[in-house]
């Protein structure tokens, strides 16, 4: 899942980082390189990664509970509460927003879902270790990696973090906790040569591999499949997390793909580089995780997404290592096979090392936002600005409900200009005629350096201004992007309510942005009435990305359950009709999310039969006996 | 079960109201200047009919069909875009609430003077109003007179809800004066027989795809096409009908109600045109002198009319499982594109499935009851028996679930006699016995001149009995399958069944495939009546069934002997080929000489719609083949294959078998 929190934290460390500790831990991470590369040379095949479990590394260690929650979103020092006065915050040190208080969220909470802060949903206080299945254990394998020093475990709560992504149903059961199927084993490869080790062997013993990078799927892709009876084993990447090589003169970095968003761009910035790439959930996604899910970032105006950004890949596959045989920036010799790759969802094998395109970490960034009268006319603009190639690094636009959604958000005490006060001036005075129902808000992501981004700041405000846009200042814009990094938390909070939500995300035309936001949002009103659910949901879109023919929707969708007997079959219902809706007006099944398990009853309709007969004679080619048997995507 | 059945089966008791009433007793002029607030919650704010009309010339659809024509024709595309600006002038509306304020003290006065009530179901409206704010509304009315015209516009004005748009044909807009505050009442225009002019077409398209898409008002039109001389509703006319279903089939509207209305009258104003155009007069045309001339026409008693909103259809439920909105998605959606299978199939569905709910909603006055009793006694009949099987038949259809306005607590005698003087043109009474008005033909004229006349008389009475020849056309093809079949195997007799509907598919309208729904439909009334038994895969009639079902049969006779005419007729002429002008001016005097001989006793053989409708069914039974050449529209017959229909028609050889296929 590429939707969800950035790092704030980490994003505040970089400006901190211009000491002489960053030298020294560069000269640090060359030594690691060197010994990396030393490490892979011993004829033992023993990793020097395998050691590296050092949480001053790494943001995530490899034991993940002691510092992700089992059955919620992002960090266990983090999370959303209404206090006894009934203002919300965010506890912690982590993000920008914690320890703030926010006075709007409780009225508007009730407000929009008629939910009540004396109902409470709470979760069970914790994993009851014996409700885990007892593993199904493959002897001779167990054995055999024992031998090859890879290490790994079967311990319960490992194995139920390793069982699940964050699609809403799984996170609810876990809350109910409820536990499924859950690998019987989880392993720890330490660089590529234990990937290879552990595929000959799954090969060699039959049994289930399930590779596991960021776990922040949303597409039901990490779910062990029910119809599996083999030994099921979860290899976690997250000690593959060196950064093997920086080559400086072509701009590219060989990395191994276990390491997570915000370890890669902390590590890079201490070389003065970064790669841009920023979906939002990058505090815990993986690089491995993007490639396999075809991953899209914030910033990709700027930088690209993922395919624009893979120079190189190397995969396991149960035939052997599948790369290229040099790093040309294009080459024409048949179909691409880093596209057989990207994508695959891990039904092909493991993604070990890439190598990426780098650039020098921006000199300038600049936020900035535009409130539009209508989202009609924010479209528009968004359509002219990728029309006229202008686009910002990043540029989404809010419909009403978000608008009023992140007003919700606002702290307490006035550090900026509230919104809705400097609104009120725009138009009580001057701009009379924005309907605070219907007015919505562009928040818009300068980068580069600084007269590029002056000019082309100025390009776009005269675009907006086109469409009755006005200048809402940078701190609106700064808040818009907050949004987005806490909103998986935000579902936590609601779930202690009995509100439950999810998003979800597409691609259309330009042309059928509008239709499909409509009909979309009201489909979902209207199945959600049609099966009961008392109180209206919350039903809103933004559009995220812009191409040059058409752009990225994403949709949110939250309702209060209470009172309903299964709930989570409505969910699916509703999600279901929804997605049926998105591919009548012409969307497509995922931008990028992915398909996993949960979108792939559309999967044939998508791509044609023919299509979907070539990936599958791929897959009957690489892997005959299924031995990455997630059964995602075919 | 899919959804247009769920639709058919809606509760179909309505409660009516007088809206007339507290119009003769408070003033029409307040009533003209009440408050009027358009309730809409719909999100768009209200945009002004020249923003409508702008957004509609400068559509990326007619930009496409500019360019195509101007390269067709090889004349500039600024001529081309000029001439799309004229059509769309003369076309569009230009609704203004002061004009309908206007209208609405002008019709207040005229309806009363008119009618003695005008009913409405008030419950439909509410209905109406929900569908307004949840989705663009199609407002689907029959057409029976040019009273229709106006009457939806007036009540909606009454009950606070959108003023429509309303389609109507232009040679109303020539009428001085009339046409400009029609044009201000929210009418628009469109040219008859526009048929292969493409900028024409794309411009009104796009008028009414945009009035919806914009939900600027409620777009009413008749899927009839055009005003049912017959009084019997018209096989749908569906250019318009693809045109309102297109939004949402393109993802441009969430969804889209469909409206069916259903306005009967008790006497129909321009009756007495009706006979005389079906005969082949052509109608005075509509001119503003026309009009005031008709001005006699409003001493007249019309008795009262009845407006049924039915219940809105949801496009998007109906088209569920039959319609792949995906089609469209790798076309851009302004291309033009021809309507695929699927949709050409389902608009034909639907406006089918609208009609018939008009049907089903159609109140019946008493007098229909009568003149369908007189149609089967054409040499006049005892008062006391017209009254006692008038009864009898009230009682058939409200079993068959028609509504009947036939009024409670008061005696039948004067229910009776109330319908005989309201239609003293159509009956007289001669002592006990009631006999049709017929105008004595001079002395010395022609034998055909009386026989003109007589028909004048017998389809003016024949009109009001088609006022409620729906409710028994299915079960009276049931019947007629039940004297023509063999033996009394539900195999046989669907098959007979099933060939009569195609038969008579445009004389009663029935809905594609649902021929075994309504077979079993037609079954089970006849059976719930106690008329038939089935048993064992065998239907047979019951002994008390038998008055019936021979009456049923006796009410289609005329047009299966008319049919017969038909076939006889084509089959006797020696030509390869012949225009339908060719067609109607032979057909009637071979009629006429066999009226004259006594040999046929229809009359609504004369009828032209009868007769343009067995030519449609012989094209579809592929008896006739139908070419076009040099803008004519030529058939040629297959003797033999209108023999064998006749033959069947007849009794004397069986339909080929079908496959039976229940629900």
């Amino acid at each position: 899942m590429m939707g969800r929190g950035t790092a704030v934290g980490s994003r505040s460390g970089m400006a901190s980082d211009r000491s002489g500790y960053g030298r020294q831990r560069a000269a640090r991470q060359r030594l690691e390189v060197i010994s990396g590369h030393l490490g892979r040379q011993e004829a033992s095949g023993a990793c020097e990664g395998r050691q590296a479990d050092d949480v001053h590394r790494n943001a995530v260690p490899r034991r993940r509970q002691d510092v992700l929650k089992w059955n919620g979103w992002g960090f266990r020092d983090s999370k959303f509460l209404f206090n006894k006065k009934g203002l919300a915050e965010l506890t912690g040190k982590r993000y920008q927003l914690s320890g703030t208080l926010m006075p709007g969220l409780k009225d508007w909470f009730e407000g929009t879902f008629g939910a009540n802060l004396q109902h409470r949903s709470p979760a069970v206080p914790a994993l009851n270790p014996s409700v885990v299945p007892p593993p199904n254990l493959h002897a001779a394998f167990v054995e055999a990696l024992k031998e090859a020093t890879i290490p790994c475990t079967h311990e319960p709560e490992d194995r139920v973090f390793h069982s699940h992504g964050h699609c809403l149903h799984e996170i609810f059961a876990l809350r109910e906790g409820k536990i499924g199927r859950v690998p019987d084993l989880v392993v720890w490869p330490g660089c590529h040569a234990d990937v290879v080790r552990i595929v000959e062997l799954a090969c060699q013993h039959n049994v289930c591999l399930i590779p596991y990078g960021g776990g922040t799927s949303v597409s039901s892709a990490l779910q062990c499949p029910l119809e599996e009876s083999r030994c099921i084993i979860s290899v976690d990447t997250s000690q593959m997390n060196r950064i093997l090589w920086i080559d400086e003169k072509n701009l590219t970095a060989h990395v191994e793909a276990g390491i997570i968003g915000q370890d890669l761009e902390r590590l890079l910035r201490e070389h003065g580089y970064c790669t841009g790439h920023e979906p939002d959930s990058m505090e815990f996604s993986s690089l491995g995780g993007w490639v396999a899910t075809r991953a899209s970032g914030m910033k990709k105006n700027v930088y690209g997404n993922i395919e624009n950004l893979v120079v190189h890949i190397k995969m396991v596959t149960p035939c052997g290592v599948m790369e290229k045989s040099c790093q040309g920036p294009r080459i024409s010799a048949g179909p691409d096979i880093h596209h057989f790759i990207l994508g695959s969802e891990g039904t092909l094998g493991v993604v070990t090392e890439v190598t990426l395109k780098i650039r020098p970490f921006p000199e300038y960034r600049k936020y900035g936002s535009v409130v539009f009268p209508s989202f009609e006319q924010g479209v528009s603009c968004l359509r002219e600005v990728a029309k006229q190639r202008c686009a910002p690094a990043s540029i989404r636009l809010m419909d009403n409900a978000q608008f009023h959604f992140g007003h919700a958000l606002r702290p307490q005490t006035s550090m900026f200009m509230s919104f809705l006060d400097g609104l009120k001036k725009f138009y009580i005075t001057k701009f009379k005629g924005f309907d605070p129902q219907r007015l919505c808000v562009a928040t818009l992501l300068f980068e580069g350096d600084q007269n590029h981004v002056l000019n082309q700041e100025q390009q776009v405000y005269d675009i907006a201004a086109q469409f009755g846009g006005l200048a809402a200042g940078e701190d609106n814009g700064q808040r818009g992007y907050l949004l987005t990094f806490i909103i998986a938390y935000l579902r936590d909070l609601g779930m202690e309510y009995y509100v439950i939500g999810e998003s979800f995300e597409t691609s259309v035309p330009w042309d059928r942005v509008l239709d499909l936001c409509r009909n979309v949002k009201e489909r979902i009103e209207r199945e959600c009435k049609d099966r009961g659910v008392q109180f209206p949901p919350l039903s809103t879109c933004r559009v995220t990305q812009i191409y040059d023919a058409g752009a990225c929707v994403y949709f949110y969708f939250a309702f209060n359950y209470r009172g309903l007997s299964d709930p989570m079959r409505l969910y699916e219902q509703v999600e279901h009709s929804a997605r049926e809706e998105i591919l009548a007006s012409g969307g497509s099944l995922s931008h990028h999310h992915g398909v996993g398990k949960l979108r792939k009853q559309w999967m044939q309709e998508t791509i044609s039969k023919v299509g979907l007969g070539m990936l599958r004679s791929v897959k009957e080619h690489l892997d005959p006996q299924n031995i990455f048997g997630n059964r995602n995507l075919l | 079960m899919d959804s247009s059945a769920q639709y058919l089966m809606l509760s179909r008791r309505e409660d009516f109201r007088d809206i007339l009433e507290e119009r003769r007793t408070s003033s029409d002029l307040s009533h003209a200047l009440k408050s009027f607030t358009r309730m809409s919650s719909r999100a768009s704010p209200p945009c002004s009919v020249s923003t409508l009309n702008k957004t509609v010339l400068e559509s990326q659809h007619l930009h496409y069909i500019m360019q195509e024509v101007s390269k067709d024709t090889g004349e500039p595309l600024e001529a081309i875009r000029e001439e799309a600006a004229g059509i769309l002038e003369e076309m569009s509306q230009n609704l203004q609430l002061g004009y309908i304020r206007f209208l609405g003290f002008i019709l207040s006065k005229v309806f009363k003077r008119l009618f003695r009530k005008i009913n409405v179901n008030e419950e439909g409206l509410q209905r109406l109003q929900q569908a307004m704010q949840e989705s663009p509304v199609v407002l689907m009315p029959n057409h029976r007179s040019y009273v229709d015209f106006l009457v939806l516009s007036y009540l909606l004005f009454t009950y606070d809800l959108s003023i429509p748009v309303i389609a109507a044909g232009i040679p109303l807009m020539g009428m001085q004066l009339i046409g400009e505050i029609l044009r201000r009442s929210g009418a628009f225009f469109i040219r008859r027989s526009i048929g292969t002019d493409k900028l024409y077409w794309a411009v009104l398209s796009e008028y009414v795809k945009t009035i919806l898409r914009k939900d600027f008002a409620p777009v009413e039109f008749y899927v009839e096409g055009l005003r049912s001389r017959t009084l019997k509703s018209l096989p749908p006319k569906l250019g318009m009908m693809h045109m309102v279903l297109e939004p949402f089939f393109k993802g441009e509207v969430y969804d889209i109600s469909l409206v069916p209305i259903s306005i009967s009258y008790d006497r129909v104003v321009e009756e007495s045109l009706l006979a005389y155009e079906i005969l082949g007069v052509p109608k005075p045309k509509e001119t503003t002198m026309g009009l005031l001339k008709a001005r006699k026409v409003m001493d007249e008693d019309y008795g009262n009319m009845h407006v049924c909103f039915g219940h809105p259809l949801s496009v998007r439920d109906l088209a569920k499982g039959k319609v792949n909105r995906k089609q469209y998605n790798l076309i851009p959606r302004d291309l033009p594109m021809k309507p695929s299978e699927s949709i050409h199939a389902f608009a034909n569905t639907t406006a089918h499935l609208v009609l018939r709910l008009q049907q089903d909603n159609m109140v019946l006055s008493p007098w229909s009851l009568m003149a369908t009793i007189l149609m089967q006694n054409l040499g006049g009949i005892n008062l006391k028996l017209l009254t006692k099987q008038t009864v009898w038949l009230k009682w058939l259809v409200l079993d068959f679930g028609a509504l009947v306005d036939w009024p409670v607590q008061v005696a039948d005698s004067e229910v009776m006699s109330s319908g005989l003087s309201l239609h003293h043109s159509v009956v007289r009474c001669e002592g006990d016995q009631v006999l049709l008005a017929e105008q004595k033909p001079q002395r010395g004229a022609a034998p055909e001149e009386a026989v003109f006349r007589r028909a004048v008389a017998v389809l003016m009475c024949a009109s009001y009995r088609n006022q409620a020849l729906h409710v028994l056309a299915s079960p009276a093809m049931l019947s007629v399958a039940l004297s023509l079949a063999a033996a009394s195997s539900r195999a046989d007799i669907y098959n007979l069944y099933a060939f009569l509907r195609e038969m008579f598919y445009n004389e009663f309208i029935f809905i594609p495939d649902r021929t075994g729904q309504d077979f079993e439909e037609a079954c089970s009334l006849l059976q719930k009546c106690g008329t038939v038994q089935i048993i064992n895969q065998n239907i047979m009639v019951t002994d008390k069934g038998l008055s019936v079902t021979s009456f049923l049969t006796a009410a289609v006779e005329p047009f299966i002997d008319a049919y017969q005419v038909i076939f006889r007729y084509i089959c006797s002429r020696s030509v390869q080929e012949f225009t339908e002008k060719q067609f109607i001016s032979g057909i009637r005097t071979f009629t006429l000489n066999l009226i004259l001989t006594g040999e046929v006793k229809s009359y609504d053989v004369l009828s032209s719609e009868t007769q343009k409708n067995a030519l449609a069914s012989l094209v579809r039974l592929n008896a006739l083949t139908k070419k076009k050449r040099e803008e004519q529209t030529y058939f040629s017959p297959n003797k033999a294959a209108i023999g064998r229909t006749a033959d069947i028609l007849a009794g004397k050889i069986a339909p080929q078998a079908r496959t039976y296929s229940r629900l």
